[in-house]
């Protein structure tokens, strides 16, 4: 028998890169959105995508979201490789895997705020009184249990954010990718819901990728910042949070 | 997901854009209830053709005659049967006979002779016929003004209308509106007729026939005497009770057993002459069937007899495939405007699309496979087609109720009886509701498609 090393929590990977592309066609033109940028990232960690915009940095999460496939490359989320999955597959990964949040919150205007939280629930088919106990659940941690029956119109951004935060983690998702997430929120209610989504990475161990082109807010939240630039690779450095004290 | 949240996502998705969902919905319907008003005209139709072949007894009659009778109406014994001066007699032994055969309700002689009437004192020549009392329900004497004979031996008479119209010289030129029954009835009901007719009586003696000519008597003898018998009209009929019977119809009708008591003297008596019989001889009988379906049996079983037979069963076969091509005619025309409103359940889901393009990306950032998003945009084909279809059920039974109502009004005024000829059976309701659910599923097959088709990086950016 030889001895087990004792080495407390081993950093498995989450996602894995290598040589990613994504090419559209436009006319005569290709774009390189994602252009070989091979990459890893361990499960637990808080990550931020920084770029101009045009950087490329949004297609990488579709990637990673299983939204788009790569034109080239592989993506590995979770021993998944995306790009062998069949669409059906994909939406499955998208369903149970991965939580989003947009910069639009992009909430269904039709629906309550319940109903939108719950409405991953329904694709997964969890019968209607554990979908609203869950519901309720992810509303409570987001502080938004008062407004559950309200509609998206009637809040305020940040109440928006946090519902589609809630939403995210409905079904309790390894991997929280957020687009953006502060764009359309003041720097108060920013700080909210950064904060929350910083202790969804502290406490409930989500990967927690970011796109951001603002460095402060990355520099404060992030472990790790990735910097692309015409969808390449230029930088990939370690943060250590809080550092830059604060968003602007 | 699940049906029932399939269901609830898709109504709530209807109400979201009430106006064009309703009026594509009311589309549906107006498509479902064209289909159904078409549909239930026919079938309407079509029962009250059954029901009135039913109860005219052309469908549950066989009228027998024997071969010897050279009125015979079948082609077919013309050529393959006996010949006639071998064919069976029918008297009274073969009526009782063929009575007795399994699934005849009855078999009565026809009397029909033709003699005067006299009507204050004027006379009137016509053909007289014999009814037996089940001959109340045939549907010409609906709409008869007086009263059906209350015995078969009753000394009453029921005239046909265009008789009446000869007794009381009203009969109106060609072209010209028939008078109305009741006014004809009026003046004649209760009134008396006088009968002359030609009785066939026994004979006093044979030796005394014989006596009167050299010649040996070898069949039956009786003599003829002139009679008068008084009737009362009963009733007049507005209706033909006879018209297949064509240019032997009778116009006066007798209470049966009355005109065999008469013993008036018919043609065949002259033409069985040289039978030694006394027994009555029948040109030929009525044969009702319990049920119109056994009638081939009975038929078969009475030619069998060697008699001639004719019904106009067969009649019926070309009428059902008549109603089966108009039912297809009806079902077509019906069609043509749920088809129409299926192009509005393309169109409507189509504008959907363009419109929740963003709603269907976030469903599939969220989890939502093609699949699902099929299925919803399915489902909200279906609702608008199950909706449509109930209205429609609805707005063509009322249609009906509606048309019926104005039709009745209609005939009231022409003193016709109501009919009853539009007719929603449950299995129309099920199948009109049905192929609405079926049309509208066919119509979100290409909306469907191209929704769950959609790709999610597009759809999220679309504003």
């Amino acid at each position: 028998m030889t001895t087990v090393p004792a080495v407390p929590a081993i950093r498995t990977i989450a996602i894995r890169s290598d040589n990613l592309c994504r090419h559209y066609r436009m006319g005569e033109n290709v774009i390189r959105a994602v252009d070989g940028v091979s990459l890893e990232v361990q499960s637990g960690e808080f990550l931020a995508l920084l770029g101009s915009s045009g950087s490329g940095k949004s297609s990488m999460l579709n990637l990673i979201a299983g939204l788009d496939r790569p034109t080239s490359g592989s993506v590995i989320v979770q021993d998944r490789d995306l790009a062998k999955l069949s669409r059906e597959e994909l939406a499955k990964y998208r369903l149970h895997v991965v939580g989003m949040v947009f910069q639009s919150f992009n909430l269904i205007a039709s629906m309550t705020v319940i109903e939108n939280v719950e409405l991953p629930l329904r694709f997964a088919e969890v019968d209607r009184a554990r979908r609203q106990s869950l519901a309720r659940e992810a509303l409570e941690r987001v502080g938004l249990k008062a407004r559950m029956d309200h509609r998206p119109s009637e809040l305020s951004g940040g109440e928006q954010q946090r519902a589609a935060l809630a939403r995210a983690l409905i079904n309790r998702p390894q991997l929280l990718l957020a687009d953006e997430p502060t764009g359309n929120l003041d720097s108060r209610t920013g700080t909210e819901i950064m904060d929350m989504v910083g202790s969804f990475n502290r406490e409930l161990g989500m990967t927690v990728v970011m796109v951001t082109h603002e460095r402060t807010l990355a520099e404060r939240y992030a472990g790790r910042m990735i910097f692309l630039a015409d969808g390449k690779l230029v930088d990939d450095r370690p943060n250590r949070p809080g550092s830059a004290g604060g968003l602007r | 997901m699940k049906l029932p949240d399939l269901t609830e996502l898709a109504l709530r998705n209807l109400r979201e854009s009430l106006l064009r969902n309703s009026l594509t919905t009311v589309g549906i319907s107006v498509g479902v209830a064209s289909l159904v008003a078409m549909l239930s005209l026919g079938i309407g139709l079509q029962q009250m053709a059954s029901r009135r072949l039913v109860k005219s007894g052309l469908f549950d009659t066989i009228i027998v005659s024997s071969r010897r009778e050279m009125r015979g109406m079948g082609r077919e014994e013309e050529r393959n049967g006996p010949i006639p001066g071998e064919s069976r007699i029918l008297d009274e032994p073969a009526r009782l006979e063929i009575g007795r055969l399994e699934n005849v309700s009855e078999a009565y002689p026809d009397i029909r002779f033709a003699t005067e009437l006299r009507f204050e004192d004027r006379p009137h020549l016509t053909m007289i016929s014999a009814l037996p009392l089940s001959a109340r329900t045939n549907d010409a004497f609906e709409g008869m003004q007086g009263r059906f004979f209350s015995s078969e031996s009753e000394p009453g008479v029921i005239l046909q209308k265009s008789f009446a119209e000869e007794l009381l010289g009203r009969t109106p030129p060609l072209g010209q509106p028939e008078p109305n029954v009741a006014e004809l009835a009026k003046p004649l009901l209760g009134k008396e007729l006088l009968m002359r007719y030609a009785q066939r009586a026994a004979a006093q003696s044979a030796a005394e026939a014989s006596n009167s000519d050299s010649n040996e008597l070898i069949g039956a003898s009786y003599s003829v005497v002139s009679r008068e018998q008084k009737l009362t009209i009963v009733g007049v009929a507005d209706l033909d009770p006879e018209s297949m019977r064509g240019p032997t119809r009778a116009k006066v009708f007798l209470p049966l057993k009355l005109a065999e008591s008469l013993h008036v003297m018919l043609p065949t008596d002259l033409r069985e002459i040289a039978r030694a019989s006394d027994q009555p001889v029948y040109s030929s009988i009525s044969v009702r069937v319990k049920n119109p379906a056994q009638i081939q049996a009975v038929e078969d079983k009475i030619k069998k007899m060697g008699f001639t037979t004719f019904s106009i069963a067969d009649a019926s076969k070309g009428l059902r495939q008549f109603f089966g091509v108009l039912y297809a005619f009806l079902g077509i025309f019906g069609s043509l405007a749920l088809i129409v409103a299926s192009i509005g359940i393309v169109n409507t889901l189509v504008m959907a699309i363009l419109e929740r393009r963003r709603e269907i990306g976030i469903m599939k950032a969220i989890g939502a496979s093609d699949a699902d998003v099929r299925k919803l945009f399915f489902a909200e084909a279906g609702a608008m087609g199950v909706l449509g279809g109930m209205l429609g059920v609805i707005l063509g039974w009322a249609i009906g109720q509606a048309i019926n109502f104005g039709t009745n009004v209609y005939l009231r005024r022409q003193s016709l009886p109501a009919e009853h000829f539009w007719a929603v059976p449950w299995w129309l309701v099920a199948f009109a509701i049905g192929f609405a659910f079926v049309v509208s599923l066919v119509s979100g097959l290409y909306p469907a498609g191209r929704a769950a088709k959609l790709d999610p990086v597009q759809a999220l950016r679309y504003e």
